[in-house]
């Protein structure tokens, strides 16, 4: 696993496909990569976020406590964005991650997240289009619940 | 303390100053023989050659007739004329010597008093600051006692020394001289001393006026260096408020005044200097006019004249002594005054008191306070405050800041004296009570605590060392007699005959026998303080001395060689890489796998190996100078390239990059010089500063890409080279990693994993740290690893400690020495709430039986305590069961409620 070989990795992420390659050096250099075993968990529901992770090999649950018990809501594969959600918005994290397979990741601190952030106005503007396509399989998800479900009425907050 | 200096060299040292007196008087007669010499081989056997030559008629041969030996006027015996010469010119010898020598004798002899003296005073002036009342340390600063003790005193040991002698000796000298040179002729006499009332009357004026500056620039000096110790106490105040330049001015002024003082000594000093050389020039002046005149009337012979001469030679330093003595006396006298002023503090304790051994035994019954008072600078501080505290229960103390509640726990802990009242515990008077008693018997901890610069564990045993329980063991005959020396030498000066090196930890006390149950009382006390584990912390970073402690040594071996066992288990493969002799560590640094071994000492420091000789050396025969050139090459390429372009504040460069900002520069120039002339063309300074870099590489960490496998294997080659070539001198400089040997240059933590972290394994570390814990558990080494903690040095005031920490220690500290009463004044305002509500809990168990009071920062926190005393403005206003005081609606319920 040389710098070099972590850059093209994530040159082939959408999100860092236009930053100029001697950023790209930076962010892989300082950016920690980071393995776990299958069933670590990589970040808890509730806890304080700093970071943020990009799945470089293997799979994740995203797993949502409710009142019927952990429910998995999602499944992340190689190139997705975890953990974006509580360093963006200063919330405690909204879901647990566990990793269903050994996980390889780059973990990006909060600090140089939101550098690039700034620096990149390209790399906002596929954040954003990432969280709209999230939003928009939510409601997608959701729409499919109040379907199936009889009598539950479904209200918005 | 002595009122004057007289007083205090008289009382002290009167014996050794009438032996001094003894011996100048003796050394006179000696003195007078030898001033007549000259004139006796004048007279006696050179007067008649020069008449002989004057008129004219010099035989061919040498007039040898006998002469007579005269001595102090007495004819004694007839002989050869040379032979005369030579006697008188041997006797004149023997005599010089014999002056020297008893020069010597008085001079060490004095010397040696001086010393004695200074040192006694000191430790006087010493024992006095032991005696302040503790408000007095409000008053007055460190940076003003310090000066007094060390600098301000120590002339005055010179002067004590010469107290008597030096006006003795001199005084002798002189009167002798004149004696002598009366007894040659009266007039000349009388020439000699003619100037002397001038400058007796004189010189001193001038001097006094020298003296006073003098004293107002020791007191300036002094309030100097009283505002540097304020300055190195208040630095963040400092910083925090942007004060340097105003601290420079002041500073400037302080020193502006100093230079005006010492100026205008220099002025009337060399003025006096000018006074005198003119004074002393004149008198000889008169010498050679009345004195030849008189050996022309022939009323005086030439032998005479000469005589006179040589002895006026003798009479300027004798006189500028006196002179010299006087001022030196004068000031002395005043500067003695003045310290002894500094240390004369109303209310100091009794010296029973503080350095009595007196001891009582165990405090019971009640603590009974009647009327008891306490006034500070006409404040009354607690008013006629009656209680009865049984000596078996939990009170607490409850009130605003101004009710006297942090007094009154003062008071109680007799560390301030009370002014009116009277204080009982049990059926002692507890102002009769002695440190030696109360200093074992009463814990207290205030909400600020001191540590001492010394190791943890000294600072946990302060509390049981109130005297020396055993003497030390001498390993030898010399030293004992060395010992014994040094006791007889302190008490000739009234200083401490204790051993300080003895073993004064007092286990007696404690009711334990060994060291194995002090460590274990002393775990109990940190625990109850809920510091255990920190302690066990520093302990696993702390390093230990396998020779001095083999077993505990051999047991983290085997700590070890169970973690490297549980280290296979699936739960924790692949979180640590375990150091193996044949095998490159790839998460440790290219430096740490050539030298396979922790450094001592700064030989083979990490960041420095490319400047050690003999590192080099090694990696030149293995060939590989050249490769860690071209990868110090690389590294600095792609260093420059990704931070080149970083704002210059980036924490970046601290956190990850291999190259400062400041060398940044430097290393593009040496890329510059490289792309244009080619690697080996390179200087040797910027090849050194290439070949720096590779050291610190690791491939886990930095994923360069330029560590391969050959060059790994290279390296290998190069570790086993450096560890069987390496020199004897350099052996002792590197403590190799070896999986069966215990590694005393590292820490305990490291010498148990003995391997490496992988660098990018999530929560590497808690597990490790958590399996770590389990073994040590395991394996009942917990309270091996906190003795190593104990020996953690805190540092100045504890300062290498958080200041929970600090708070925490003197806590266990008051715990350890199992007090029968223990007093805590607001002892845990500082610490979080957790661990307020733990020592609570953990101190009032402890205590169960004995007495606690405890003045509460929290009025809610006194639940639970057997009684509570609410205070406001100095008096009790209330007492009774938490319960009772709360329901009632009172001034305990709106304390609770101000929380």
């Amino acid at each position: 696993m040389s710098l070099q070989q972590d850059v093209d990795l994530l040159r082939n992420i959408p999100l860092f496909a236009k930053i100029e390659p001697s950023k790209l050096k930076l962010l892989a250099f300082t950016a920690q990569r980071l393995s776990f075993g299958e069933g670590d968990v990589i970040c808890e529901q509730g806890d304080e976020g700093d970071s943020a992770y990009i799945i470089i090999d293997g799979e994740a649950d995203v797993i949502v406590a409710t009142d019927a018990g952990p429910v998995t809501v999602a499944t992340l594969k190689k190139n997705d964005f975890l953990g974006e959600t509580a360093i963006l918005c200063d919330v405690p994290r909204t879901a647990t991650v566990q990793a269903r397979t050994d996980l390889e990741t780059l973990m990006i601190s909060k600090d140089l997240f939101f550098q690039l952030v700034s620096q990149f106005p390209s790399m906002s503007i596929e954040i954003m289009r990432e969280l709209a396509r999230r939003v928009e399989r939510t409601t997608a998800q959701l729409r499919e619940a109040v379907s199936h479900s009889s009598g539950h009425a479904v209200t918005r907050r | 303390m002595d009122r004057t200096i007289y007083g205090f060299v008289f009382r002290f040292s009167k014996r050794e100053q009438v032996f001094i007196l003894l011996f100048t008087v003796l050394s006179l007669p000696f003195y007078y023989v030898s001033l007549d010499i000259p004139k006796l081989i004048v007279n006696n056997i050179l007067n008649e050659v020069t008449v002989e030559y004057s008129s004219g008629s010099v035989s061919a041969g040498v007039d040898v007739a006998p002469r007579s030996f005269v001595l102090l006027g007495y004819e004694l015996f007839d002989l050869h004329r040379l032979w005369l010469l030579a006697l008188y010119s041997g006797l004149f010898l023997l005599l010089v010597l014999i002056n020297g020598g008893f020069k010597y004798f008085i001079n060490v002899y004095k010397g040696r008093l001086g010393e004695r003296m200074l040192r006694r005073l000191r430790y006087q002036l010493y024992s006095r600051i032991l005696r302040f009342p503790l408000p007095h340390f409000r008053r007055v600063s460190a940076g003003e006692l310090i000066p007094m003790i060390t600098q301000e005193v120590e002339p005055l040991g010179g002067f004590i020394g010469d107290a008597l002698a030096l006006p003795m000796y001199q005084g002798g000298l002189l009167i002798t001289a004149l004696i002598f040179i009366f007894m040659q002729d009266f007039w000349m006499g009388l020439a000699s001393i003619s100037l002397y009332p001038v400058q007796g009357w004189i010189i001193p004026k001038l001097q006094k006026r020298v003296n006073l500056l003098g004293k107002e620039r020791v007191r300036e000096v002094r309030k100097l260096s009283e505002r540097i110790a304020e300055t190195v106490h208040s630095a963040e105040e400092m910083h925090a408020n942007g004060m340097a330049r105003w601290e420079l001015a002041e500073f400037t002024q302080r020193m502006g005044r100093i230079f005006e003082i010492r100026f205008d000594i220099y002025n009337k000093k060399f003025f006096i200097k000018f006074l005198n050389s003119i004074l002393a020039q004149m008198t000889p002046f008169f010498f050679y006019a009345i004195g030849g005149y008189f050996v022309i009337t022939g009323d005086l012979s030439l032998g005479g004249l000469v005589a006179v001469l040589t002895a006026y030679k003798d009479l300027p330093p004798p006189w500028k002594e006196l002179l010299n003595h006087y001022q030196i006396q004068a000031d002395a006298g005043i500067k003695y005054d003045q310290v002894v002023a500094q240390f004369a503090t109303p209310g100091m304790r009794d010296d029973n008191i503080v350095f009595g051994d007196a001891e009582v035994p165990r405090l019971e019954g009640k603590l009974a306070a009647v009327n008891l008072k306490y006034e500070e600078d006409g404040d009354l501080l607690i008013e006629n405050l009656t209680a009865d505290i049984p000596l078996a229960s939990h009170v607490a103390v409850v009130g605003d800041a101004t009710s006297g509640k942090g007094h009154l726990a003062l008071v109680l802990a007799r560390l301030l004296d009370s002014t009116g009242g009277t204080l009982r515990f049990g059926d002692r008077d507890a102002s009769q009570l002695g440190e030696a008693a109360t200093g074992k018997q009463i814990g207290f901890v205030g909400a600020t605590s001191h540590l001492f610069s010394a190791r943890l564990i000294d600072n946990l045993l302060y509390g049981i060392r109130q005297k020396p329980q055993a003497p030390r063991e001498a390993e030898s005959d010399a030293k004992r007699r060395a010992l014994a020396r040094y006791i007889d030498e302190a008490g000739k000066t009234g200083n401490s005959l204790d051993d300080p090196d003895a073993d004064w930890i007092d286990m007696e006390s404690l009711g334990i026998a060994d060291r194995e149950a002090l460590i274990e009382a002393v775990r109990h006390a940190l625990a109850i303080a809920d510091m255990e584990n920190d302690v066990y912390l520093l302990g696993l970073r702390g390093t230990l001395d396998p020779e001095a402690r083999p077993d505990a040594a051999r047991r983290l071996l085997e700590a070890r060689h169970m973690l490297q066992k549980r280290l296979s288990e699936k739960a924790y493969s692949g979180l640590v890489e375990s150091f193996d002799r044949s095998a490159y560590n790839l998460n440790a640094t290219v430096g740490e796998n050539l030298l396979f071994g922790t450094p001592v000492g700064d030989a083979f420091d990490l960041d420095q190996l490319p400047q050690n000789a003999y590192v080099m050396e090694i990696l030149g025969k293995a060939g590989l100078v050249e490769d860690l050139l071209s990868i110090g090459h690389e590294v600095a390429q792609t260093m420059v390239e990704l931070f080149a372009g970083l704002p210059p504040d980036h924490e970046y460069f601290a956190q990850f990059s291999f190259i400062s900002l400041d060398d940044l520069p430097d290393y593009q120039a040496i890329l510059r010089k490289v792309e244009r002339d080619g690697l080996d063309k390179l200087e040797e300074a910027d090849r050194m500063k290439l070949l720096a870099l590779p050291f610190k590489l690791s491939p886990a960490r930095h994923r360069l890409g330029l560590i391969d496998e050959a060059f790994q294997a290279r390296i290998l080659e190069a570790r086993k080279a450096f560890a069987e070539n390496l020199p004897e001198k350099l052996r002792s400089a590197v403590e190799f990693f070896d999986v069966d040997r215990y590694n005393a240059a590292s820490s305990l933590q490291d010498n148990i994993l003995f391997g490496k972290l992988v660098y990018g394994r999530a929560q590497a570390q808690s597990k490790v740290g958590e399996l770590m814990s389990q073994v040590i558990e395991t394996l009942n080494l917990r309270s091996a690893v906190v003795e190593v903690g104990l020996d953690f040095e805190v540092g100045i005031g504890g300062a290498r400690l958080s200041p929970a920490q600090r708070q925490k220690a003197s806590i266990a500290r008051a715990v350890l020495k199992h007090p029968a009463i223990l007093i805590l004044s607001e002892a845990t305002a500082s610490l979080d709430g957790s661990s307020q509500s733990t020592i609570l809990r953990n101190v009032r168990e402890e205590f169960a039986g004995r007495a606690l009071i405890w003045v509460m920062h929290r009025p809610s926190q006194a639940r639970g305590f057997d009684r509570v005393l609410v205070m406001a403005n100095g008096r009790l206003v209330e007492r009774g069961t938490f319960d009772e005081l709360v329901e009632k609606g009172s001034l305990m319920n709106e304390l609770i409620a101000a929380e």
